[in-house]
């Protein structure tokens, strides 16, 4: 991959793909151009058949701390509907392979939803986690009041939302905001060690397993059922499952080629 | 009224030194020093060359805790202060970062460590005392609940009998006394305090800094893993303490020199 980025820095190690967000002076504020960047760094991982999990990663300080507000505060609502900025946030949400959010410092307003977006969320302990729109007149427009509410439940969403105040790592252990919190050295690590671990099981099974997960969001339980049995169905057209099942039987450990 | 130098922060060669400075009244906590001390403790952690920290007091006592004459006391409960309030806008920081911060935080105390001031040198990782310094829980004398983690600190230092001891009784302890229930380091004669006291942070900044915070680190999760909430939990109790009767007649009595008449109320 020969794509070079201003706002973001990309490297792959082993057999995955990491992306971190690069504008230390605004604690990462998530620009249009750092989106931009962002999605085609995310869609060109998808698309290399050698990264098989994505780390999404900021700093130590910050993994995102909100849209850039100097970009939008003069906009009206035709000129902010026509610039249709969130057409790049659906193409985030749009990519196949797994997605871990490293998460350390601030994940505000859209770094709260942008981590929301991923798959699975490492936080260190310093990380906190808020929808602080409210207080500058709006209201999250990234998917914050639909994913918030979704993964927390109604109260602790509303409380946030309407508040603006941020949550702590534990206070978001404990209400499953996040898979799990490490010291604040650690969480990069956690993370690609995680993703390591997904890189190794068959691509075609994690990719139809994550697609069915999430349409428990979109449909409800008996089209999801439905759909997760055609999922199932269709692994049994895999090489991967021909040898991860003979694998098994045989009591040996399996090669996975992605076929 | 505003008073000048109320805290001192001095930079020596790998450490730092804090004095509480209102000798007068005995390093009472009003709401600058309150500030101050916070202000000091985040500049103190933030800088790399500062390694170890002392905190002490000028003058003869330590710190008093918080100053009565400076709260605004009124027989209207709706005037009254919220005790709640300023404990999570001036004592909670302080007792947060003094256990977040990742470097050896030495108390030197040098005289009566009284209420919160109690509680912020039991808060501290070394106790090094004159033999002249005693410590006292004074919150029950005025019909408040210990705060500034003391409810949950002082426990864990010295077993819970004498913990609850000197917390209801609200009796003053020496040096002696204090080292024999393990609550501090060690007891030298007053002049040695400060030598000896430095001493130690020298040592300590020339140690694994970083090997320091993260036992600090490891300890704090072991003893101390609510340590928010277990603090946010003191200041709802005190809370409901301030607007006792029996907080109204303790201040009242205290100010006025005389024994309190409490109703349990």
């Amino acid at each position: 991959m020969t794509l070079t980025f201003k706002t973001i820095l990309t490297s792959t190690e082993d057999q995955i793909g990491i992306v971190t967000l690069n504008r230390p002076k605004v604690l990462n504020a998530l620009s249009h151009e750092l989106m931009g960047e962002l999605v085609q760094a995310l869609e060109s991982f998808d698309h290399d058949d050698s990264v098989r999990a994505i780390v999404l990663t900021g700093s130590e300080r910050a993994f995102a701390a909100g849209a850039d507000i100097k970009e939008m505060s003069d906009e009206t609502s035709i000129s902010i509907m026509l610039k249709d900025q969130f057409a790049t946030w659906d193409r985030v949400k749009n990519i196949r392979k797994p997605i871990i959010a490293a998460v350390s410092g601030f994940a505000l307003g859209g770094g709260c939803e942008l981590a929301m977006t991923c798959d699975i969320i490492i936080a260190s302990e310093s990380a906190q986690f808020g929808q602080p729109e409210i207080n500058i007149g709006v209201i999250p427009g990234a998917g914050g009041t639909q994913r918030l509410t979704r993964c927390v439940g109604k109260y602790k969403a509303m409380e946030m939302i309407l508040t603006g105040r941020p949550i702590t790592a534990k206070e978001a252990l404990a209400a499953g905001l996040v898979n799990r919190v490490v010291p604040v050295e650690m969480f990069l690590e956690e993370a690609k060690t995680l993703a390591k671990e997904i890189a190794k099981r068959p691509p075609l099974a994690v990719r139809l397993a994550k697609e069915a997960v999430l349409k428990t969001f979109d449909v409800p339980i008996s089209e999801g059922l439905q759909f997760e049995r055609k999922n199932f169905y269709a692994l049994f057209s895999s090489l991967d499952q021909k040898e991860g099942m003979k694998a098994f039987l045989e009591k040996r450990p399996a090669s996975f080629v992605g076929q | 009224m505003t008073e000048e130098n109320t805290l001192l922060f001095e930079k020596k060669d790998g450490y730092a030194i804090i004095t509480m400075n209102r000798p007068d009244r005995l390093n009472a906590f009003n709401d600058e020093l309150t500030f101050k001390l916070q202000d000091a403790l985040k500049e103190a952690e933030k800088d790399d060359a500062i390694r170890a920290l002392v905190i002490t007091g000028a003058g003869r006592g330590f710190c008093s805790g918080q100053d009565l004459q400076n709260r605004n006391f009124s027989d209207n409960s709706a005037a009254r202060p919220s005790l709640g309030d300023s404990i999570r806008r001036r004592y909670n920081p302080i007792v947060l970062k003094l256990r977040r911060m990742e470097k050896p935080i030495i108390a030197a105390v040098n005289g009566v460590a009284a209420g919160a001031g109690a509680s912020l040198a039991f808060a501290c990782d070394f106790r090094i005392v004159a033999e002249t310094a005693t410590f006292v829980q004074s919150f029950t004398k005025v019909g408040l609940v210990p705060d500034s983690g003391a409810t949950f600190i002082l426990p864990r230092l010295i077993g819970l009998t004498k913990a609850f001891e000197m917390m209801i009784l609200a009796e003053k302890i020496n040096a002696t006394q204090a080292l024999s229930l393990n609550l501090v380091n060690k007891v030298v004669a007053p002049d040695q305090l400060m030598p000896e006291a430095l001493d130690l942070a020298a040592k300590l900044a020339k140690g694994p800094t970083k090997a320091f915070g993260l036992t600090k680190r490891a300890v704090n999760k072991a003893i101390f893993p609510d340590l928010e909430e277990l603090l946010e939990y003191e200041a709802y109790l005190q809370e409901i303490a301030g607007r006792s009767d029996d907080f109204q007649e303790g201040v009242k009595a205290f100010i006025e020199k005389r024994q309190p008449a409490y109703s349990g109320r």
